[in-house]
């Protein structure tokens, strides 16, 4: 679609911009005595009732941005590269429903590309003719090794990286930057994360190879090789763009996906002054995620009576 | 080739209102659309970004004005419709600066308009400020306009 098209709907995320936390009120939140003292505080901001619990709150936000651009875009085709995460994971909860046998309710996640119930249904009957076609070549493979080996982890891979080419290949063909940089990132780190956890597990060179996605900005060979030690894995990330993720990855996982959400944070930020084509809904998006992500790390945070510095730690830059 | 003469100078007039109307009528457009999306929000803005979508429908007035003016000089509102060719030739000339540059400006106006009413739906107090950006693009369809002007003016005292 036109740059021109989305200019209406860029107007009305501008207005929505104002209603997005900022560091302020973040810090309201961490100052707050208890869970319940933050869902006040939401609630006064406009985020759900007083009564509502933490989850009903964040996936009723999660629910009213989707129903925002929905309203505001129409086609969602172009946000698909945000969706298929959801996709896939209903994608891997059929594969182990169907391989366990039984009803598992609430194992699929809403705001997805397609119906849960019509991949339930292909994956349960084995009709993988009937997935996307980008589903069909992972799903059967990871059903069947989920039935000869019994190994879960390998059935994740093969999806995980499935969905990370997915989301890849559909941030490209956007022709948005930004939806480009987001498949990008999103590949990359999916990498990074899974060398990191194959290291840790001891996981062989021949799995790593199998499991990681291909992207611009990592050598998928360099990587898996330097998966053997903690040593040559930070030796070649520091040769890569991301060398200053490389303190963060050797704090914890934690630390590391939150310089990875702050990565991101940072550079949609240019959106705030850009009132043209689809980048600015897509930051939009992609804020609103970050915001509610924060906002269940507190939460949790704050019920499980966390010490306020480790929550800090952990919460997200804002957008605004 | 006398008869060619007038219309030159009409094809010219013609231009000056086509694409100073064309460019408006694309900002206009352009600048509406932000204006409705921050209105469905808060329609309390109305006022205010009503005055910046206009911001680029002045080219189109230009244009107009230009082309009124050369239909008065060369005969066509009334009086001796005669021209030599190269006197049409002069005067589809010097309605081009305010063709071109009204049809450019009034697009540039209207991308910085639809920025400048993102502006005031973030800060509506910055009001004043905000219509200064687009308002600067007007500088230079002004100065078509006085090219376009002087020089039809001009052409008129011309023994061509």
């Amino acid at each position: 679609m036109a740059k021109d098209s989305y200019i209406y709907a860029v107007a009305r995320i501008r207005s929505h911009e104002l209603q997005l936390l900022n560091a302020a009120f973040m810090e309201q939140l961490l100052a707050a005595p208890d869970e319940a003292g933050c869902l006040r505080l939401l609630s006064e901001h406009g985020w759900g009732t007083p009564d509502m619990s933490a989850e009903q709150m964040l996936d009723g936000e999660t629910e009213k941005t989707w129903e925002l651009i929905r309203e505001l875009v129409g086609d969602l085709s172009v946000f698909h590269v945000f969706l298929y995460e959801n996709d896939y994971h209903n994608l891997k909860a059929a594969i182990k429903e169907a391989c366990t046998g039984g009803r598992h309710p609430g194992i699929y996640v809403e705001n997805s590309v397609f119906p849960a119930c019509m991949l339930e249904e292909a994956v349960e009957s084995r009709s993988f003719g009937d997935l996307p076609e980008h589903m069909r070549e992972p799903a059967e493979r990871a059903m069947d090794t989920l039935l000869s080996t019994r190994d879960g982890q390998l059935c994740d891979c093969i999806i995980d990286r499935a969905a990370l080419c997915a989301i890849r290949k559909a941030g490209a063909e956007t022709g948005s930057e930004l939806l480009a940089l987001y498949g990008e990132l999103t590949a990359a780190i999916g990498d990074i994360k899974t060398a990191v956890r194959a290291l840790r597990t001891g996981k062989s060179l021949e799995f790593l190879r199998t499991s990681l996605a291909p992207c611009a900005t990592l050598d998928e060979a360099r990587l898996s090789e330097a998966a053997e030690s903690m040593e040559a894995l930070v030796a070649y990330l520091d040769t890569t763009i991301y060398a200053d993720a490389v303190p963060e990855l050797e704090k914890s996982p934690a630390a590391f996906e939150c310089w990875c959400d702050n990565y991101l944070i940072r550079r949609i930020r240019p959106q705030l002054s850009n009132s043209f084509g689809i980048d600015p809904l897509a930051a939009y998006i992609l804020a609103r995620r970050m915001e509610i992500r924060s906002v269940r790390i507190i939460l949790t945070g704050k019920r499980n009576d966390m010490a306020e510095s480790l929550i800090r730690g952990r919460v997200r830059e804002t957008y605004v | 080739m006398a008869s060619m003469g007038i219309f030159f100078a009409l094809a010219g007039a013609a231009c000056a209102a086509l694409m100073a109307g064309i460019g408006s009528a694309i900002g206009v457009g352009k600048a509406g659309q932000a204006a409705a999306g921050v209105v469905t929000e808060d329609p309390a803005k109305f006022s205010k970004v009503l005055i910046l979508q206009l911001l680029p429908g002045t080219q189109g007035i230009y244009g107009l004005l230009i082309a009124f003016i050369t239909l008065t000089q060369i005969g066509i509102m009334g009086g001796d419709a005669n021209l030599s060719a190269v006197k049409g030739l002069l005067y589809f000339a010097a309605c081009m600066p305010m063709a071109f540059v009204g049809l450019i400006s009034a697009i540039q106006q209207a991308n910085a308009a639809v920025s400048a009413i993102a502006l005031v739906s973030k800060k509506p107090d910055q009001f004043g400020k905000s219509m200064i950006f687009p308002a600067m693009v007007e500088t230079y369809a002004i100065l078509a306009l006085l090219v376009s002007i002087l020089s039809i003016f001009g052409i008129a005292g011309l023994a061509v």
